[in-house]
């Protein structure tokens, strides 16, 4: 399924005409969205203009009613569930940060690490010296070298934000869907987490959604301002933020 | 070279779990003491053990295996399974029907090829499901299977639907009261609420002498040992992670792209073919299985146990089970109107006071202790 994929596609995700509906709620209305291979792209939006539900489908948690979401130009998304979709290399932060609160810094990258997810390969799993060594380098990239033998319970809010990146990279995935990783940050926090997912688009696409335009603007990209679950503008953050039809939903309020 | 290997696999295991490498070398070495003393002490003199206390700490052993089984899919997966005794019962029917097999001749009708209660129902023959029953090793082949093939289905299809947290509960506590209905009705061909009783011996051995109650004891001591390494070994591989990951934030182990439905069918399966392991060697040693066994109480019970042990530390639950079934047959004995009420305020004591149990609170003396000096 994974191999059908081609080496060099034109676009890593292209969403074409999808909808979905909630008792009658149009969270997804006829969206189309075309991510390029290495992009980072900001989506922006008021709330209830659809951002999750559309990570949602691209992860496979949500299935649409309508409309084509392809990986690699011909991998079918609509027809995988969450644990297909992550092994073919797109990985998911939730707004909420979730880690594996019981267990170390460490356990938490440990699990999260690229590799065979089989069952009978992890009650015989041994990491190899090299994983080891990604671990810690891993650790040092979100700045928790000194936390890294404590339980994740015992991180504050923006670690935990910190180590839930972590284990995206770690995924070595090759999109990572970040949904609003600066909430509840510190401004310093904020713009180092910018900087953070810079350095992540050298080697992934990354889709960021946010609320805060200061990031938006650190983030320095392409944005998508999405309107009741459909595209209402794209380009940079100058020019749709000039857009008056953005400045009337959103920016001007 | 291989042995070796495995050795120091056992022994990194006990090395990072103190308290279980304690709570085995005690079992072993008070299991071993027990059974001397009930052989070799002579009748009447105050070191002797008599028989029918073997018997019943033979019976808080398999209580020991069956806790230690829930709080592997409880304790470290979040699966609270309100239905653990259908597995429990469901080995013990399958050991209580070899030894029906192995009465012959020698029941209240004398009928050498039919039980007592088919005979009491006029059933011409033994129903197919009695075949194969004779044989001890296709009886405990079904101790495995029963349980496992049950358990595999029911998870296969909740979990594959994604039914979790108190909804699975409760289908799962729906499950033992169905089989429970279905093992009271006579035509189900498994003794009705009588159940089945008035077993003589297993394997050629006599059920009424001293020595096989201590083989039966010393069995359920080496099954306890062996399983709770086995649950360890679980529990410190990277599936244990995954389990506890499961537990802790379900859909980011999705993410991650892992099975989890895979992941949490082993381990209720696992668990539920120790349980039944439990129900079989604790049928020999009470000398009945009937419908009870399948009660939704029974089933709480268990989670009694875990909860009030301390859950997710696999010893908790060994302990748990010790202390909550001496105090049963202590205050059943001693105040039998009373026990249910106190096994009632226990339970929401330790919710309320005691969300780690009783080792949880033996943890927390010692770390006290430790600040002080």
């Amino acid at each position: 399924m994974i191999l059908e994929a081609k080496e060099n596609p034109q676009s890593l995700l292209y969403l074409n005409g999808v909808t979905k509906t909630f008792d009658g709620f149009k969270a997804i209305n006829n969206l189309s969205l075309d991510i390029a291979p290495g992009e980072l792209r900001a989506i922006i939006g008021p709330n209830g203009a659809g951002k999750s539900t559309m990570m949602d489908i691209i992860t496979g948690k949500t299935r649409p009613d309508e409309g084509e979401v392809k990986y690699k130009d011909v991998v079918d998304l609509t027809r995988f569930d969450e644990a297909d979709i992550a092994n073919m290399g797109i990985g998911r932060k939730f707004q909420k940060p979730t880690v594996v609160e019981s267990l170390s810094v460490r356990d938490n990258l440990d699990l999260s690490l690229a590799g065979n997810r089989g069952i009978w390969q992890s009650l015989f799993f041994k990491l190899t010296g090299q994983q080891q060594q990604r671990i810690d380098e891993v650790i040092g990239i979100v700045g928790l070298t000194e936390k890294s033998g404590d339980l994740a319970a015992n991180l504050s809010h923006g670690q935990k934000q910190w180590l839930e990146i972590g284990m995206l990279i770690i995924q070595d995935p090759e999109v990572l869907l970040v949904d609003e990783p600066a909430g509840g940050m510190t401004d310093t926090e904020t713009m180092e987490t910018a900087e953070l997912l810079k350095t992540i688009s050298k080697q992934h696409s990354v889709i960021v959604v946010e609320h805060d335009m200061d990031f938006v603007r650190a983030l320095d990209c392409h944005v998508t301002v999405l309107h009741e679950g459909s595209v209402l503008a794209e380009g940079n953050l100058e020019t749709v933020s000039t857009n008056p039809k953005v400045i009337e939903v959103y920016l001007g309020r | 070279m291989m042995l070796m290997n495995n050795k120091s696999v056992l022994m990194s295991l006990l090395m990072n779990d103190k308290i279980g490498s304690k709570l085995i070398g005690f079992i072993i070495l008070a299991s071993i003491i027990i059974a001397l003393l009930n052989l070799f002490a002579p009748e009447g003199s105050a070191l002797h053990v008599p028989t029918y206390i073997v018997s019943l700490l033979g019976k808080y052993l398999c209580f020991a295996l069956l806790a230690l089984a829930l709080d592997l899919v409880w304790g470290y997966c979040g699966i609270l399974s309100l239905g653990h005794g259908a597995f429990f019962a469901l080995g013990g029917y399958a050991m209580g029907m070899y030894l029906m097999r192995q009465i012959g001749d020698r029941g209240v009708y004398g009928n050498p090829d039919l039980p007592d209660f088919m005979v009491f129902l006029d059933w011409a023959e033994m129903p197919w499901y009695w075949q194969g029953f004779d044989s001890l090793s296709f009886a405990l082949l079904m101790v495995v299977l029963a349980p496992g093939l049950l358990s595999f289905l029911f998870g296969w299809l909740a979990f594959r639907s994604r039914v979790t947290g108190v909804y699975l509960s409760i289908i799962t506590q729906a499950m033992t009261y169905a089989l429970l209905q279905a093992f009271y009705m006579n035509e189900f061909g498994f003794g009705g609420n009588n159940g089945l009783t008035d077993f003589k011996d297993i394997a050629g051995f006599s059920l009424l002498a001293d020595g096989t109650a201590v083989g039966l004891f010393l069995i359920s001591a080496l099954s306890l040992v062996l399983a709770y390494i086995a649950c360890r070994f679980i529990t410190e591989s990277k599936f244990g992670k995954v389990l506890i990951a499961i537990r802790d934030a379900e859909s980011r182990t999705r993410f991650m792209g892992y099975r989890v439905e895979h992941y949490k069918l082993v381990v209720f399966v696992f668990s539920a073919v120790l349980a039944g392991i439990a129900g079989a060697l604790f049928v020999p040693q009470v000398g009945i299985i009937n419908p009870g066994e399948f009660s939704p109480i029974k089933s709480i019970e268990i989670v009694i146990w875990v909860a009030l042990g301390g859950r997710g530390t696999l010893y908790g639950a060994v302990i748990g089970a010790f202390i909550v079934s001496y105090g049963k047959t202590f205050f059943t004995g001693a105040f039998p109107e009373i026990w249910l009420f106190m096994l009632g305020g226990l339970f929401v004591l330790t919710t309320m006071y005691l969300p780690n149990g009783v080792v949880g609170l033996f943890g927390r003396i010692k770390a006290n202790k430790g600040e002080a000096s």
